[in-house]
């Protein structure tokens, strides 16, 4: 099949695999670059190890989650090099999935328990929440704005992201946690900018996620055969409205 | 009956021995099928200082670290064995139930080898101050639990730090273990060429990052601290043991693949502490053939299946190198049960593009997210939930079956097999 965009192939920079990669979140890269594939455009995968230069140029940009010190690393980073406020201004797409999304807000905790500065890229803050940590299966109702079906996942983390008033949830949790701090709702969308706490990787349980993300930078994309991926979103989705059987009827209760 | 060292145990051990090994008798009596860990609990509900009691005055080596603690106990202990009798875990009770019944089923001069959970070791090591500890890996194993990895990285140099009688054998490879070995008076650093890095990027000591020399050049250190490799006091070169001063003792397994000459390297160093020659304790080591059913090969329904066990994607990189080459079919099986860690996502870290080339039949309770992982690999693949009809999908004579921890022991009861193990790759 003839590439759409010609010799130019999609730029996907994955950022910090070492240091954002704990939670199987490089798989995020797999997926997009999958799906283009299929649909005979090439992607390139570019890995950035902390220490290397970043890209200025890659239409998508990918981080995952990791522990706090890894964070603080990478936020590090990101601050000394500036590529990431750059690239949202000329419209790359980023993907930032819970320690990555933490640090794209304007605050996270850092890994000695006070506040850490974070890219300001997205309007909210996270700081330690109640209780245990948030960990388990995730449904949310992506914002109907953005034309999802229901989104699913694993959540782990212990921060909760307070969004401020600038900030668009990615949508409603309907099982589970996502940012909690009693607001309802999960991730933050701003532009091209998605920030998220849902592993799986996200794209791998979400393909429509993937296209949404993958039709901002190369336009319209045809369908792909998603058949074994809908029977495992099903199992998912099924599996956790029976352990949360309140949340099928959208009455969860969670903690303040 | 009690025998003659046993006699010189305080009564109330005695006491809370004697109920533990008679409810773990009724237990296996009665066939629950877990006869030695419920009394190992009985025991220790009646005498909470059991394990001190039991392990006074016995020559110990503890084996503990996330991958390869079952099989690199059962080298350790074909090991010992040359010198004399062993006690050790091998069905795999690696808590302090399991540890506590079989101490007290066994004689008292025998050595012991047992395998420890990560979590629990610097409390082991506090009541039994062993001889020696041999410390693998640690790398991330259940998703849900993964802050832990560097939290028992810093328990394990806090306990070892107040053990001066306890010799350490640290595999050098593994920057978080080598960290933890530090506080530790007396440490035989050894190199096993370990290249799985990806849980040891931030440096334990500062916080800084860890560089390696190379893909294949095992030399690291931190860029911001002094922290770097030790010098290994002896090392894995090829199939061989090296020891510093130059004398080689070719290792020569039944058990396949660089991870086992890598266990056998680390336990032919605690072997040493405890009085046997390097080149014994090898060719002891010769004779194990399977580690509580892995690389067992079994018969079903008419297709003879080898069987392989890996519980994270450290243990699947080495795990896929074992797998025979294409076409022969492979079965994988995935389970997230709690021991297996509830979230999948790190089948997203497995290299599974490697099974390219052949039929790979995705089964288990999670093997839908397998099927998918292997669709998006490019992998050939069918989801087929049962077991034996998965083995008859593969369509072939002989095949290989991988599979994670609960997987594994499913795989093994819907073959009529049991007892797969501890949790333990």
């Amino acid at each position: 099949m003839a590439d759409p965009r010609g010799t130019d192939a999609v730029s996907i920079g994955l950022l910090f695999p070492e240091l954002l990669g704990t939670y199987g979140d490089g798989g995020n890269a797999v997926v997009l670059t999958q799906r283009l594939r299929w649909r005979g455009i090439s992607a390139d995968v570019v890995e950035v190890p902390a220490g290397e230069p970043i890209p200025e140029s890659c239409d998508i940009y990918l981080m995952g989650g990791g522990e706090d010190g890894p964070q603080t690393l990478a936020v590090r980073e990101l601050q000394a090099r500036g590529v990431l406020p750059r690239a949202v201004d000329r419209g790359a797409a980023v993907l930032a999935v819970c320690a990555g999304y933490q640090l794209l807000g304007r605050e996270f905790l850092g890994p000695d328990g006070s506040p850490h500065a974070g890219l300001g890229l997205l309007d909210c803050a996270t700081t330690r929440g109640p209780g245990p940590r948030r960990v388990g299966e995730l449904v949310v109702d992506a914002d109907a704005g953005l034309g999802l079906p229901a989104l699913t996942g694993y959540e782990n983390h212990a921060g909760v992201t307070r969004l401020g008033p600038t900030a668009h949830p990615l949508g409603r949790v309907r099982v589970g946690h996502g940012n909690d701090a009693g607001q309802g709702t999960e991730g933050v969308v701003d532009g091209h900018v998605v920030g998220t706490y849902l592993h799986g990787p996200v794209l791998a349980r979400n393909p429509a996620l993937a296209d949404l993300i993958l039709e901002w930078v190369v336009g319209h994309l045809d369908p792909v055969d998603d058949t074994e991926v809908d029977a495992l979103r099903a199992e998912r989705i099924a599996t956790a409205r029976r352990s949360h059987p309140l949340s099928s009827r959208g009455v969860v209760r969670r903690r303040a | 009956m009690m025998n003659a060292g046993r006699m010189a145990l305080p009564l109330r051990t005695r006491l809370a021995v004697l109920a533990g090994r008679t409810i773990s008798e009724v237990s296996r009596r009665a066939g629950t099928g877990e006869g030695s860990a419920v009394g190992g609990r009985v025991t220790l509900a009646l005498d909470p200082h059991a394990l001190e009691v039991l392990a006074a005055g016995r020559e110990m080596a503890l084996v503990s670290g996330t991958n390869g603690k079952t099989t690199t106990t059962r080298l350790l202990a074909a090991a010992l064995g040359t010198k004399g009798g062993v006690t050790t875990n091998s069905a795999g009770a690696n808590l302090l139930s399991g540890l506590v019944s079989t101490l007290s089923g066994s004689e008292p001069s025998a050595l012991a080898a047992f395998e420890v959970d990560e979590g629990l070791l610097p409390t082991v090591v506090e009541a039994a101050r062993p001889a020696v500890v041999a410390l693998l890996n640690l790398s991330r194993d259940q998703l849900d639990r993964i802050g832990e990895v560097r939290l028992h990285a810093e328990s394990w140099g806090r306990a070892l730090g107040s053990a001066p009688d306890t010799t350490v054998v640290a595999n050098i490879d593994d920057p978080l273990v080598a960290w933890a070995a530090r506080t530790a008076k007396e440490v035989i650093w050894v190199g096993t060429g370990q290249l799985w890095r990806s849980d040891a990027a931030a440096c334990p000591a500062c916080g800084g990052r860890i560089v390696w020399a190379g893909e294949e050049d095992t030399a690291w250190s931190c860029t911001s601290c002094d922290f770097a490799r030790p010098q290994p006091d002896l090392w894995l070169e090829g199939e061989d043991l090296v020891l510093a001063h130059g004398r080689r003792v070719p290792i020569r397994l039944q058990l396949p693949g660089w991870c086992n000459l890598a266990n056998a390297t680390v336990a032919a160093a605690a072997a040493t502490v405890l009085g046997v020659d390097p080149a014994a304790a090898v060719q002891g080591m010769a004779g194990v053939g399977t580690v509580a059913g892995r690389y067992a090969v079994v018969d079903v329904g008419g297709v003879s299946v080898r069987l392989l066990l890996a519980k994270n994607p450290a243990g699947w990189a080495e795990t896929l190198k074992l797998i025979r080459p294409p076409p022969v079919p492979v079965v994988v099986g995935i389970n997230s049960r709690v021991a297996d860690g509830r979230d999948p996502s790190w089948l997203w870290d497995v290299p599974f593009e490697a099974l390219r080339g052949r039929l790979v039949i995705a089964t288990g309770e999670r093997g839908r997210d397998l099927a998918v992982r292997l669709g998006y690999g490019e992998v050939e693949h069918r989801f087929v939930p049962d077991y034996r009809d998965a083995v008859r999908a593969a369509g072939a004579s002989a095949i290989d079956l991988a599979a994670n921890y609960t997987s594994f022991q499913d795989a093994r009861a819907a073959f009529g097999r049991t007892g797969a193990g501890p949790v333990d790759g």
